[in-house]
Order: structure tokens, then sequence, then C-alpha cells
């Protein structure tokens, strides 16, 4: 087992300092530095910048040294100082800007996934057991259906549903009154009135797909051998089901964190520029639109490093929950 | 062996042996015999044929406008009504009442029923060039008298026809599917089989490399690439550049498919019968083992064309993909990208419909053709 972590864990450093250099590159992708872009802003609105700060910004992130020296400034800054970069459109540090986003990002993904798992699993097995039942074929059909909707297309049809049917406003987490509010257990209230509708929206995706992973897995396991010796030992159906073929089924659910994170952090950029909420989404827009690198570049390290991460604690729990691959 | 081979033998028709049947029949009666992906595979044969005939279905040019009509409801086709003169006309679009509100400075349109537009197949309207080649001016479906508005599907900001965007919009949407998949297949192909069949350490790298793709977020991924796009390139280069990035991610699930049927494969005794019998390895890998895996690709490669699909329209609807002047139902989407757009005119939303279906359509075909994809299972 602690050959089996330690490995992985090697593995995540090795990923996570990959995508810190495609964060980098995206950074450097526009053409022009991020100097270049800096002043023409600055010029736009009427000031110019004195030629020491020019130099001192030059200085600070390495800009007229090979990129490996810029990227090494960039991400000591990061790993020793919490430093970000400085974010030109919005004349702050990207860290000031940034940790607000990215939580709310956290949460919203975090509570989808549970949602997806608390919708699916049952779904999942029952879907499995009866088959060819007509609730299966629904759920079969809603599934598909969950998958072709792309996310954003969901989110608009609601909200117009919503707003029409219900004079409902359903964009942003909080009501214009708490947005800046401290916190308190009104707000905790007020974001949980706000939050279902986002996280149906991005369940949707996940909670199809795991429907349909869940009940493909039973299904093959549901036939082998050893359950039906299990039977002819007398044991009871439900007692036989949860103890061994949906033990065995989960596996891959668990393995699948991996993967449905990605897409939840993907589809919640999404989603949250639709619905205008507080999240990565809407800023990492904006950041990229504007060429605003440094902001941008942080946004997508951040949130690969999320997904890395995500995806580590899911192996660690395959491994914990499942020894064959432990001593794999 | 008999109970495995009933259903497949009653599959063959009389006459004929299941020995003489080649396993693409085989695969075709299997694929036949799962109704959804059957009927599936017409509607996206139906949706490529409407694409590759835009002009002439699209009752309007893609960028035609009528300033008159700014955002018109949708006149739905109506059937068997008499006309102002008390003629019988056999399909028809009403008309529309326009009012004009002093206070609020707007215009609203009303679907006038008394006025009756009567609507012919095979009408004449704007000339146009079918396959950029042969000139011509017969749309499938359009008004009888061309300066008569008929927006079946309403309009849009400008005035244009949202149906005939959409029309023309599954000509870019549905071939960048093609062309990403294309240069994913190549790339998973070439990828995959290195790693499959030689193993060792370009196996170790491929995979490794693989993961790594696939722990990336795509969204943000595909956002700061495509942000990096300059604004003012040629389109065509804009259309090949996103979908050069969409294939990016898309090729690691083909060369997952590829690498685990070499690994499988590789042990099988046809193979190492091949191989003792002193082919080439070019000959055992072309000859022998891509043709019992051609069907999985071929399914693998259908499921992958719609996430190409909807990856586009995400991009296109943030405004970082396609742009204006091109017409994609990414692009279409994003007019009603505001709530304020959409209480107006709800109908902006119809190419989601589009881009539904078409997903829709190819997910389940691809579903048909990997159960197919083995007759012998």
């Amino acid at each position: 087992m602690l050959r089996y972590v330690l490995r992985r864990l090697v593995y995540t450093f090795a990923t996570l300092a990959a995508v810190s250099v495609v964060a980098f590159l995206v950074i450097q992708l526009p053409p022009g530095d991020f100097l270049t872009s800096f002043s023409a802003k600055f010029a736009e609105q009427g000031g110019a910048l004195d030629s020491d700060a020019l130099t001192a910004l030059k200085l600070r992130y390495g800009l007229d040294q090979p990129w490996y020296v810029q990227y090494w400034l960039w991400i000591s800054g990061i790993l020793f100082r919490g430093d970000f970069g400085e974010s030109f459109e919005w004349n702050k540090p990207v860290s000031e800007l940034m940790w607000d986003r990215f939580g709310m990002t956290v949460l919203l993904s975090g509570i989808t996934l549970i949602v997806t798992w608390i919708v699916a699993l049952p779904i999942g097995i029952y879907s499995a057991v009866r088959r060819y039942s007509w609730l299966d074929y629904v759920v079969t059909f809603l599934g598909f259906l969950g998958l072709a909707v792309p996310s954003f297309l969901l989110a608009l049809a609601l909200m117009y549903v919503f707003s029409r049917y219900f004079g409902m406003s359903v964009s942003g987490l909080f009501s214009p009154a708490y947005v800046n509010a401290e916190w308190s257990l009104a707000k905790v209230g007020d974001l949980a009135m706000h939050l279902w509708l986002p996280v149906f929206v991005l369940a949707t995706h996940g909670t199809a797909a795991l429907i349909r992973v869940m009940r493909a897995n039973l299904i093959d396991e549901l036939y082998k051998p050893y359950v039906q010796t299990a039977r002819a030992n007398g044991l009871g159906e439900m007692e036989l089901l949860f103890k061994y073929p949906v033990r065995v089924a989960l596996n891959p659910f668990i393995s699948t964190i991996g993967w449905v994170l990605p897409n939840l952090v993907s589809g919640a950029i999404v989603t949250s520029v639709v619905m205008s909420l507080p999240t990565a989404g809407p800023l990492l827009l904006s950041a990229l639109l504007a060429q605003d690198m440094y902001l941008a570049g942080s946004f997508i390290l951040m949130l690969s490093a999320l997904t890395v991460i995500g995806t580590l604690i899911s192996d660690l729990l395959l491994a914990w929950l499942d020894p064959r691959v432990r001593y794999a | 062996m008999t109970d495995l081979a009933a259903p497949i033998a009653a599959a063959v028709p009389a006459g004929r042996k299941l020995a003489e049947t080649g396993q693409w029949a085989l695969i075709f009666r299997r694929f036949r015999r799962h109704r959804l992906a059957y009927a599936s595979a017409f509607v996206v044969l139906g949706i490529y044929l409407v694409a590759l005939f835009a002009e002439f279905v699209a009752p309007f040019s893609a960028n035609t406008y009528n300033a008159r009509y700014t955002y018109g409801p949708p006149q739905p086709l109506q059937f068997f009504g008499r006309d102002a003169g008390g003629e019988l006309r056999f399909m028809y679009v009403n008309g529309y009442k326009m009012s004009f509100d002093p206070v609020a400075l707007k215009r609203s349109f009303v679907v006038d029923q008394n006025s009756v537009n009567p609507v012919v197949f095979f009408a004449r309207g704007e000339p146009y060039h079918l396959f950029g080649l042969i000139p011509w001016d017969r749309h499938l479906i359009g008004p009888a008298d061309p300066s008569q508005p008929m927006y079946l599907w309403g309009a849009d900001r400008l005035g244009r026809d949202v149906l005939s965007r959409t029309i023309h919009g599954a000509r870019i949407s549905m071939s960048i599917g093609l062309v990403g998949v294309a240069i994913s297949l190549f790339l998973g192909l070439l990828l995959g089989g290195m790693s499959g069949y030689y193993g060792g350490w370009i196996d170790e790298v491929v995979q490794r490399s693989i993961d790594f793709l696939k722990s990336i977020p795509t969204i943000p991924l595909w956002m700061g690439l495509a942000a990096a796009v300059p604004a003012n390139m040629d389109p065509l280069l804009v259309y090949l550049w996103i979908t050069i990035i969409l294939s990016l991610i898309g090729w690691t699930d083909l060369a997952r498919v590829v690498r685990g049927r070499f690994l499988s494969l590789r042990t099988e005794d046809f193979v190492l019968a091949a191989r003792l019998d002193g082919c080439s390895k070019q000959r055992v890998i072309w000859r022998h083992m891509v043709p019992s895996f051609t069907s999985h690709i071929v399914a693998s490669v259908t499921l992958a064309i719609p996430s190409m699909i909807l990856a586009e329209t995400a991009l296109s609807f943030l405004g970082i993909g396609l742009k204006d002047p091109v017409v994609s139902w990414g692009v279409l989407l994003k007019d009603a990208q505001s709530i304020l757009a959409l209480t107006t005119a709800p109908w902006l939303l119809a190419p989601g419909a589009a881009v539904v279906v078409a997903v829709l359509a190819l997910n389940f075909l691809g579903d048909g053709i990997r159960d197919a994809a083995d007759p012998y299972a």
C-alpha cells in the first residue's frame, strides 16, 4: 500500500509540474509580452508608464530573459510566496482576486459531485437489477438526453422558464442584499436558495454518465458465477446484491471521479458564465478576452491542480477499497 | 457452441451458410436489429445531406437580413386555408401585424391570422451557387412571393431567418466534428498503435501523456489556447485552429481503444500463427490485426464526433471559438446568451434543438455500432 501511495504521489507531482508548464505556456501564447499589453493598457487610459516602473516590472518577471528563467520566477513566486503575479486589468495582485472565486468553484463542484453520486448510485443499481423495465427505459432515455444537452443550453432554458413563468431571477449565487455582506447564517441560507439550480444544471451531465457506467458495470457482475453461488447458499436477494456485485461494480464508480471532476470543472465554467455565478468561470473568460494573462494562467493552473488532486484522491480511495489495485 | 451460434444463424437467410457470411455483413445484420441506432443512422445521414445542400434546403441565405422584421416571432406553417381572395391555399404562413409602443419605444409583432402568404416547394428565391459551382435560384421551400416574410423559426436581432441560419450552421458544426475526429483518429491510431504494439518505454511515455492530458479540465485549456488565436485571422484558419485544439484532447480516447485492442490481439493464436508463417511486421499489423478491430474503431469514432460538436458549440458560445461572420450552431446560440434577449426572443434557442438532435442521433448510432461491432459476442 505504501509503495502504491508513494508511486501515485510521484506521478501527481510530475503531473502538477507539467500542468504548471502548460499554464505558463498559455500565459506566453498571446503575441507580445505582458509588459507591452500592460503599457498599452496604461497609455489607453491616458497615463504613461515611466521607465523606472517599466524596468522594475521587467526585472520582477524577468521579461528580458529566456522563457525558463521567466517560468522559474513565476512558479517560485507562487510556491514560496503565494504571489501569482499582477492582474493589469484590475490593477490588483492575482491572488487577491482569485481565492474567493476559486473557493466558490470548489464548493460548487464538490456539492455537485456529491449530488451526482447520491442520485446516480441508486438509479444505476435499480436500472441494472430491473433491466428492461419501463423505469429503466425512462432512465436510459433521460440519460442519453442529459448527455446530449450542453449544460449552458440547459441553464439558458431553465433561466428562461423561471423568469418567464415564475418571475424569478435565478442568476448569481446571492440575492443583491447579501452579495457584499459578511458571512452569516442568513447568507448561507440565501446561498442554499440560489445554489440548487446551478447544481441541478451541472449534475445532469455527470449523473447521466454515471448511471450508464453503474448500470453497465453491475450488469456485468450480476450474472457471474459467484453471484449464483451466493444465491444457491440461500443469501437473501437484497443482502446478496449489496454485499457482492454492487461492491465490485462500485470500483469503476470511484475511479471515475478522475474524469468526472475535469468535466465538472469545465461544465462549471460555461454554466457560470451563463448564470453569472461568482466562480472562476466568468473571471477566467474576461481575463482571456482582455489578455490579462497572469490572471488567466493562474486560474488554469489552479483549476488543473484541483482536478489532478481530485484524481489522486480517487486513486487512493480506490486502492483502499480494492486490494487488487494496491498489489498490481 | 451451438447455443452461441443459434442467434447468429437465425439472422442468416436460408440458403447461405453462416460460415460464408462475411464479418461486415454480420455486423450490419446485428446493427439493423438495434432499431433506435438504425433509425439514428438515417437522421445523421439526413443532417449531413442538409448540411451538404444547405443553400438549396434553406429558404434564405445565412446573411439575408431585413431590419423591418427584427425579432419577428416564428410564423408556423399552416395548411389548407383561404386567402383574402377566397382562394384555397395548400400551404401558407400568416403575415405580421406590427404595432409600435410609443412609451417603451418598442415594436412588437403579432402573427396576423387574416393575412395569408402562400408557401411553395421549389420556390424561386435568392440566386446561389450549389457547391460553389452550379448557379441556381430554387429553394426547397420558400414564400411564393419573395418579398413577403417567411420566418418559420423566427427572426434574430438583424431580421435574419433563424431556420436558414441553423441550416447553414450545420455545415460548420457537423464538419468540425468530422475533421476533428479525422485528426484525432490519425494521432490515436499512430500513438495508440505504437503504444500497444511495441509496449515498453514507448507505451509508458504515451500512457503518461494521455493521463496528463486527461487530467487537465478541457474547457479552461481550450479557452486558453483559443484565446491566443489572433482575432483578425482568416475565418478558415480559425476553423482549422479550433479543430486542432479540440483534437488535442480527442485523440486520447481513441489511442486508448487502439492500444487496448492491440494488447489483447497480440497474444491471440491467429496473430502468433501469422508471425510463425513469416509475415512481416507490417503485414501482421495491417492484414491480420487491424481488420479485426476496425469495427471498434468505427464505433469509437462515431462516439467522438458528438463531443467535438458540443465542444465547438461551447467555445463559440463563449465567444472565443468561431466568430460572427462564420455561421455555426455555437455562434448562433451566442445571440441567446443574455436573459434579456431570451425573454424578447426565446426562439433564438432553436439552434440548440439542432445540437441536441444531432448529438443524440450520433450517440445512438455510435452505441449501436459498438454493440454490433463484435458479431460473435
